[in-house]
């Protein structure tokens, strides 16, 4: 399990705020694809709409999440798909070692799985002795490399293609080249292979939709059609909230979530996969698996506060405008939703206590909200598990984190709740600020936790005379004239 | 809204404390269109530096108090987006348990406007009569922008004064870092969105960057003193008021 502590989190952001490479990476995501976005949203009827009409889809499928859910089961049941659901993300993992077990497999490829990075799939399997590949060309590249994802949709967008260049040399015994084609000629070959003798393929799922009882997969490489009906068997891996309860939802999340992610009208392929092969059917596994996951999934559903949370169609949109995640890139959040969601849905799944510094790392500025194709309030969650953060909530298990801020901010606004005693305090703190070093008037130096505003920022002093002193002033003045 | 007479003013406790000379230069702009001025004198702080923080009982002890002094206003006016955020939309997660304040909440956040939002769109006044000379480019501020959606207006007033020249940076709606307690805990973070701002602002070439909340703007300036650039900052209600 992947862990992360504030301290950890201010350090490696401090190392990725230099990385100037990363920032250009990163640029191009936000210039093409996230400050598009809106711009495509709109020219799909109904327009400046459209994130409102897939806003309501989602909370209306995901209100009636148990019924969506068995519709989804009994339909890809019938045709001789066999579903799961998971509740913890041990029990998906458990699960897919003893399909794994039964069918004596040596070699998984694997495509578009974000669940199989929260629940740690890969090291399970390997430590099975199976050998797992991922086939997304991103993905395969961190894979090799021997790293976490970096962005939820772009995973080795952390990379000049000088570095993969090296790295297919070192890992594949291919002679250096830093020509992209030649690039993903290798990594077709070498992937071909995998695909051509795996027995089982596992991949996530963009969406499914509960009336046709399939699952959508979008990619734009193709891999994912390989990986699902080459192997004998296919497991499909997919948290219990993304799923669309009609066609016609289904079709309008579809449109939304190509644009949100990439900035395309539509992928470049699109799989539709819900059951084993068909007697008169060419190709396909031989059985077929999907595995719901719910892994603390259902206990956002319960808190009406947070459930908005599970509208989410993980586009990685909110990535591409947020400014704190374009400085210090998906590895600092520890996590392998990163950005403004997984700020969000990474506490309310491992523990908000345990990812305070993902609460609190954020400048609650908004733009992941404007960004969102279903309208998602990132910033209001945000805020309320700061909240929870501040007072402790059993319901959550969280304890209150500081008592010396709890302390100081009871004591802040009890002065802010008398003017007397406001004016008092500030006329104190006038004469104290005298003594902290300053220069053309500005504090270069403040104490205790303020000082993290000083080291790279001056800080400005209490006027001599506070506007509500001006103004008294001006209205006595005024009289006496 | 109809044209008010007479406004109420609400100064964020960062200009009543540290920029009072930008609460008076909103005064002399609004005086200029003939209106009566009050100050309610023991009005502090919204509590939005609890809220954000997750303190929300301590900003909810402040939001009942600013409920109680600007109760009977007819029209209140701030110099500051996020501060009117607050009590337009987040006083309204506050008590959304508590009808009776719930419903005091609302009436009093229907009747509050942010300095600029004020001018164009309830006294419907682009061209305040100042005079600026210079180039200078304008900085959205998230609360302001996203929050109460006022985009145009400053730009509409700064189109107007005479003399200025008006530069948009690049991502001028991108967060300078500032985000309250978060530009202290988290400063390697808060410093490196500052420094993207600051290159931004200085691209244009401008020598001025215009905002609309004390906030952002002393971020902004902070590191402006710090590294001794040559950029000036300003509120929107300095140039206003046809000072230079
Ligand atoms: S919160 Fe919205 S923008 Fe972010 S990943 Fe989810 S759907 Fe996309």
């Amino acid at each position: 399990m992947h862990s992360q502590t504030p301290l950890k989190y201010r350090e490696l952001a401090a190392g990725a705020v230099k990385d100037s490479q990363l920032h250009r990476a990163l640029g191009m995501m936000r210039d093409k694809v996230g400050r598009n976005a809106v711009n495509l949203y709109n020219q799909i009827a109904p327009g400046q709409d459209s994130r409102r009409a897939a806003k309501a889809v989602r909370s209306r499928i995901v209100d009636n999440l148990d019924v969506v859910l068995e519709t989804l089961t009994e339909n890809i049941r019938a045709r001789g798909g066999q579903v799961y659901l998971a509740d913890t993300g041990a029990d998906a993992v458990e699960y897919c070692l003893q399909v794994a077990r039964r069918h004596q497999v040596r070699r998984v490829v694997k495509g578009k799985s974000m669940l199989s990075e929260e629940i740690c799939l890969n090291p399970a399997l390997e430590a099975a002795g199976i050998e797992t590949v991922e086939t997304d060309l991103g993905e395969y590249i961190v894979q090799l490399k021997g790293e976490a994802p970096s962005h939820i949709i772009a995973p080795a967008i952390h990379y000049t293609r000088e570095q993969v260049g090296a790295l297919f040399a070192e890992k594949l015994g291919e002679p250096y080249t830093d020509d992209p084609p030649s690039l993903t000629a290798m990594a077709r070959k070498a992937l071909r292979e995998k695909m051509l003798t795996a027995d089982m393929g596992i991949s996530g799922g963009n969406t499914a939709c509960a009336e046709t009882g399939h699952v959508t997969i979008v990619s734009n490489e193709g891999n994912i059609r390989m990986t699902s009906t080459m192997p004998r068997v296919h497991i499909v891996l997919l948290g219990i909230e993304k799923i669309a309860a009609t066609l016609e939802d289904h079709d309008i999340l579809l449109r939304m979530l190509t644009r949100a992610a990439a900035g395309q009208k539509i992928s470049t392929y699109i799989s539709y996969v819900g059951g084993p092969r068909l007697p008169d059917e060419p190709d396909g596994p031989e059985e077929f698996h999907l595995v719901l996951v719910d892994n603390g999934r259902s206990r956002i559903l319960a808190d009406p506060d947070f459930r908005e949370v599970l509208h989410c169609v993980r586009c990685g949109g909110c990535l591409n405008v947020c400014p704190v995640y374009l400085n210090i890139g998906g590895h600092s959040y520890g996590s392998p939703y990163c950005g403004p969601i997984g700020a969000v849905f990474t506490p309310l799944t491992r523990g908000i206590g345990e990812c305070s510094h993902l609460c609190q790392g954020e400048t609650l500025c908004g733009a992941c909200k404007q960004v969102c194709p279903v309208d998602n309030d990132l910033p209001r969650m945000l805020s309320l598990l700061r909240a929870k953060l501040a007072d402790g909530d059993p319901k959550w298990d969280v304890l209150p984190q500081s008592r010396a801020a709890k302390l100081a901010f009871t004591a802040w606004s009890l002065v802010m709740s008398r003017r007397g005693l406001y004016d008092a305090l500030r006329g104190l703190a006038r004469m104290g600020q005298r003594l902290l070093p300053r220069r053309d008037g500005w504090i270069v130096r403040l104490p205790g936790p303020l000082g993290g505003w000083t080291r790279g920022r001056d800080f400005p002093p209490l006027a001599e005379e506070s506007f509500g002193e001006r103004w008294a002033r001006r209205n006595r003045d005024g009289r006496d004239a | 809204m109809n044209k008010p007479q007479r406004v109420t003013l609400f100064m964020q406790c960062i200009v009543d404390s540290c920029f009072p000379q930008v609460g008076e230069a909103m005064v002399a702009v609004l005086e200029r269109q003939g209106l009566t001025l009050e100050y309610p004198a023991d009005q502090t702080c919204c509590g939005q530096p609890a809220f954000n923080a997750g303190y929300r009982n301590e900003a909810a002890r402040l939001a009942r108090r600013f409920l109680d002094v600007f109760e009977d206003a007819e029209c209140i006016v701030c110099p500051s987006g996020s501060c009117v955020h607050m009590v337009r939309h987040h006083y309204r997660e506050l008590f959304a348990k508590e009808p009776r304040l719930l419903a005091r909440a609302e009436r009093v956040g229907a009747r509050t406007f942010e300095f600029t939002e004020f001018l164009v769109d309830v006294l419907g006044v682009t061209d305040v009569g100042a005079s600026w000379h210079g180039d200078v480019t304008y900085h959205d501020s998230c609360h302001l922008l996203r929050g109460l959606g006022v985009k145009d207006q400053p730009r509409a007033l700064l189109a107007a004064v005479r003399g200025l020249n008006l530069i948009e940076m690049t991502r001028s709606d991108e967060c300078c870092g500032f985000g309250g307690t978060f530009s202290a805990k988290y400063p390697e973070i808060s410093e490196a969105l500052l420094e993207t701002k600051l290159a931004n602002i200085q691209a244009t070439g401008a020598g001025a960057v215009v905002g609309c909340d004390m906030g952002c703007l002393m971020h902004m300036q902070g590191m402006i003193r710090r590294r001794e650039l040559p950029i000036s900052v300003h509120h929107i209600a300095e140039i206003l008021a046809g000072r230079q």
